[in-house]
């Protein structure tokens, strides 16, 4: 048994063993904190989407819970005016860049986006932001399932899962910026690539952006 | 070995290479500046010149290479050093003048001081850099030797005591050496100014593997040209310090980072590098002391974020340049998962200066919190142009008015823009403020590396955030939600607003996002993309507003809030400069025979203004467009 420490997630102590970071010891309690691309078994987080800040007694701002490693006598608040604005907008920006048409979505009702909407109370609508034109072809080169990249939110879970679970390496992030993508090499499509289609990566597809072609 | 031994070598090579460079002194000296900022002012036809006509003339004299003295509004630079002259510097010289100095100067004995800049040496008959104003503020370190030295030759470096630290150092256990460098409290100069003693501390104790020291030469940002400079002027300072830092934390491999599109100083770090393995400066057992040490080159492909150290580690190692979360730091895991102290150009090149005069040395000059000087590229809308070394705690009046001599075109200044796309926009009054590290953070802006961009009456503030949100957003890599995003709604509504669809709501959203990105981004390079924002709006709020709610540029800057006119009263019958330059036909001849606009084809190129002769000085810009009333081309 590894060792316990002992921390206070919004008034509550909890124990969690020590080496693990703050938003799998939150999750694992029943805490939720706002999440896409944090991957439990990954050793050094993406701390890319930037949706679990929360409060840490001691730190000056809010810092990332997929990054925060557990201490003893830890004081974390998963809500505060600063830690809401911030997931507020990062979620906001998320969807200016997410075809956000729910209702035709595989994943609608098992969204992570919407997962974060009703847990937080945001809307599923953009506020403040323009829309970013995304359009991109649809790939169902693959016998089971699809790929959307409109509906991509760049997690990176599915190259993860396809990387060191699967170990086929069939895609990865291209390019940089606002192209920034997940593809094949060289761009082809996903039956063109080493893709064995094992379908990992639909499973860890937080949205719908790879979804099964018959629902499972 | 012992230190009398280590130091005995070294003497035995500063002889030698003093006896070469006073053999050369006997004969009259071309020193030509050829770093990128001379070659691009036309150094190279400049030096060929010179060697033309002195070889046609059959003159025994040397023409050779130098850095870059600084003085960036001068190029190309010429430093003349004939015995029994004071060595003199021309400026903006061309084929005809050199042509004329070998006649007159090295053929004859007249030095031409009408076409002279200054002396190098302290003389009776003509002034020096350091009576010029800048000469009194400047107080120069690391730039001491850059224009002054080949830096294809390291002899010129060890006659002028370069690796004398080294040799100094060597002789001394690591920590001694290491405990003067924290106690000099050397700031890194990259930008973010942490302690190097500390870096370097943390990455000794980190075990006995494997370690790497790596400098940063990755200068990215627009209008910085520091780190390309001492490279470019004095490669072995550099070198010299990334030794010291080598010797101190127990490395035995060093890379230098430099971005591809410095070819001239990866030329030179190359040719230095060799030269030092030569001299047994790099290499096993340096000057014999059984350190062993050595240094390659890593070409960055051009990635602003590769200037952030986690990016530049990553492409070191073959992946993308993106940056990664931290802990762990550098010195515990960096490249190659090993211990590395990572340090910017400048940062190492104080580094032997520290070591030969000592901490107290380096503290009494600058600030308390911040020793030392400040390495700034001043460009822009200032007079003298050029890379100027001042103390630390100079204020930014002294750096722009005295160091730079003002605005040029008696226009009224505006703004220094401090720190890059990652930096701020100070007005007036900020002026006064002591330039370093704490200080300029809390007026908003950064240190950054050193960029300093004087803007006046004719810059747009909006457009100047637009400008640098455009280059973020460009360079954002994309990893991280509000970078990749928020960089580009900023752009966007800043677009409108310089376009003139700009609303006081927008306003507001991109002061929120300026703020969230700022505290929620993965890395510095999005944590400080705001900053060109948020300093905007804090102190040029005023322009914001007129472009919102008057639908005019102050500046007279933002073309789609600007219209061309020309002044009746100030035209002339008699000229038609402007119809000519007119790319679009734009312009045409009323029937009293003055010219006017059609301001639906005008495309606002500016070049009617440009050719209307001073004497009728007649095309003038109104903002906003309404000025022009429904009457055709008549003002209201």
């Amino acid at each position: 048994m590894s060792e316990k420490v002992t921390l206070t997630i919004d008034g509550r102590e909890i124990r969690a063993a020590a080496g693990g970071k703050l938003l799998w010891a939150a999750l694992d309690n029943g805490i939720y904190i706002p999440n896409l691309c944090a991957v439990r078994e990954r050793v050094r987080p993406a701390a890319s989407c930037r949706l679990c800040f929360v409060e840490v007694e001691g730190s000056a701002a809010p810092v990332t819970a997929c990054t925060q490693p557990v201490k003893d006598g830890l004081v974390v608040r998963t809500r505060s005016e600063r830690v809401d604005r911030l997931v507020r907008s990062a979620f906001e920006l998320l969807l200016s860049d997410h075809r956000l048409q729910c209702r035709e979505c595989p994943a609608n009702r098992s969204c992570g986006l919407q997962k974060i909407a009703r847990e937080r109370g945001l809307k599923l609508r953009l506020t403040r932001l323009k829309p970013l034109p995304k359009e991109a072809a649809i790939d169902e080169s693959a016998a089971a399932f699809s790929f959307d990249r409109s509906r991509c939110v760049l997690c990176g879970r599915c190259i993860w899962v396809d990387r060191e679970v699967a170990k086929v390496g069939a895609i990865g992030f291209t390019r940089r910026g606002l192209e920034r993508t997940v593809t094949t090499f060289e761009d082809e499509t996903l039956a063109e690539s080493i893709c064995n289609e094992c379908g990992l990566c639909v499973h860890a597809c937080p949205v719908g952006a790879l979804y099964f072609k018959q629902p499972e | 070995m012992t230190a009398a031994a280590i130091e005995a070598q070294y003497a035995g090579l500063q002889k030698q290479a003093v006896a070469k460079t006073a053999v050369q002194k006997s004969k009259p000296l071309v020193r030509v500046g050829t770093a990128t900022c001379g070659v691009a002012a036309g150094a190279i036809p400049v030096k060929e010149a010179f060697e033309k006509e002195i070889g046609s003339r059959g003159l025994d004299a040397r023409v050779v290479e130098a850095g870059c003295m600084g003085h960036c509004y001068a190029e190309p630079l010429v430093v003349i050093d004939k015995p029994g002259f004071a060595p003199l510097c021309y400026g903006s010289v061309d084929g005809d003048l050199a042509r004329r100095l070998v006649a007159d100067f090295l053929a004859g004995d007249d030095p031409c001081y009408e076409f002279a800049l200054a002396a190098l040496e302290p003389n009776d008959v003509f002034p020096t850099f350091s009576e010029f104003p800048r000469g009194v503020c400047e107080e120069k370190i690391i730039l001491e030797r850059c224009g002054f030295i080949d830096p294809e030759a390291i002899d010129d470096y060890i006659a002028r005591d370069g690796y004398a630290a080294l040799a100094k150092a060597l002789a001394l256990p690591p920590e001694e050496v290491l405990a003067e460098i924290k106690a000099a409290n050397l700031r890194g100069r990259g930008g973010a100014g942490f302690p190097a003693g500390v870096k370097w501390e943390a990455a000794r104790g980190a075990g006995d593997g494997v370690k790497y020291v790596i400098c940063n030469a990755d200068e990215g940002d627009p209008g910085a040209f520091m780190d390309r400079s001492i490279l470019e002027s004095d490669p072995h300072q550099v070198i010299e310090g990334m030794i010291i830092c080598a010797y101190c934390v127990g490395a035995a491999e060093g890379w230098l980072y430099i971005r591809a599109e410095y070819p001239r100083a990866v030329e030179r770090i190359h040719t230095a590098i060799r030269q030092a393995r030569e001299k047994g400066l790099l290499g096993q057992s340096i000057l014999g002391s059984g350190f062993a040490f050595d240094l390659r080159v890593f070409q960055g492909s051009g990635a602003f974020v590769c200037g952030e150290e986690t990016a530049l580690v990553s492409s070191m190692e073959g992946k993308m340049g993106m940056p990664q979360t931290r802990p762990p730091f550098m010195a515990q895991s960096g490249f190659r998962g090993r211990p590395t102290v990572l340090n910017n150009v400048k940062t190492f090149s104080y580094v032997p200066h520290i070591v030969s005069r000592g901490a107290d040395w380096f503290k009494g000059t600058g600030t308390p919190g911040t020793p030392g000087t400040a390495v700034f590229s001043l460009v822009g809308k200032v007079s003298h142009t050029g890379l100027v070394e001042v103390p630390m705690g100079t204020t930014l009046r002294r750096l722009i008015f005295d160091v730079g001599e003002g605005i040029p075109g008696g226009k009224k200044f505006k703004a220094a823009q401090i720190g890059g796309p990652s930096g701020g926009c100070l007005p007036e009054a900020a002026l006064d403020v002591p330039i370093d590290f704490d200080s300029l953070r809390q007026a908003g802006a950064i240190m950054g590396s050193g960029g300093l961009v004087v803007l006046d009456e004719d810059d747009c503030m909006v457009a100047v955030a637009r400008f640098f949100l455009e280059f973020t957003r460009h360079e954002s890599c994309g990893k991280c939600t509000f970078c990749r995003l928020g960089t580009k709604h900023m752009l966007d509504i800043l677009t409108e607003i310089t376009g003139g669809r700009g609303n006081p709501a927008s306003l507001e959203v991109l002061r929120e996002l300026a703020e969230d990105v700022q505290a929620g981004s993965l890395c510095n390079l999005g944590r400080t993309a705001p900053n060109p924002i948020l300093t905007t709006l804090r102190y040029f709020r005023d322009e914001y507003d007129a472009h919102i709610f008057e639908g005019r540029c102050p500046a007279l800057m933002c073309k789609e809030l600007i219209a061309y006119y020309i002044l009746p009263k100030k035209c002339s019958k008699l000229c038609d400069a402007c119809v000519g330059s007119c790319p679009v036909e734009a312009i045409f001849t009323r029937a009293d025979g003055l010219k006017e606009i059609d301001q639906q084809k005008c495309v606002k190129c500016d070049n009617c203004r440009k050719a209307c002769p001073p004497e009728h000085d007649a095309v003038v810009k109104l903002s906003p467009p309404s000025l022009l009333s429904g009457k055709e081309g008549v003002p209201k």
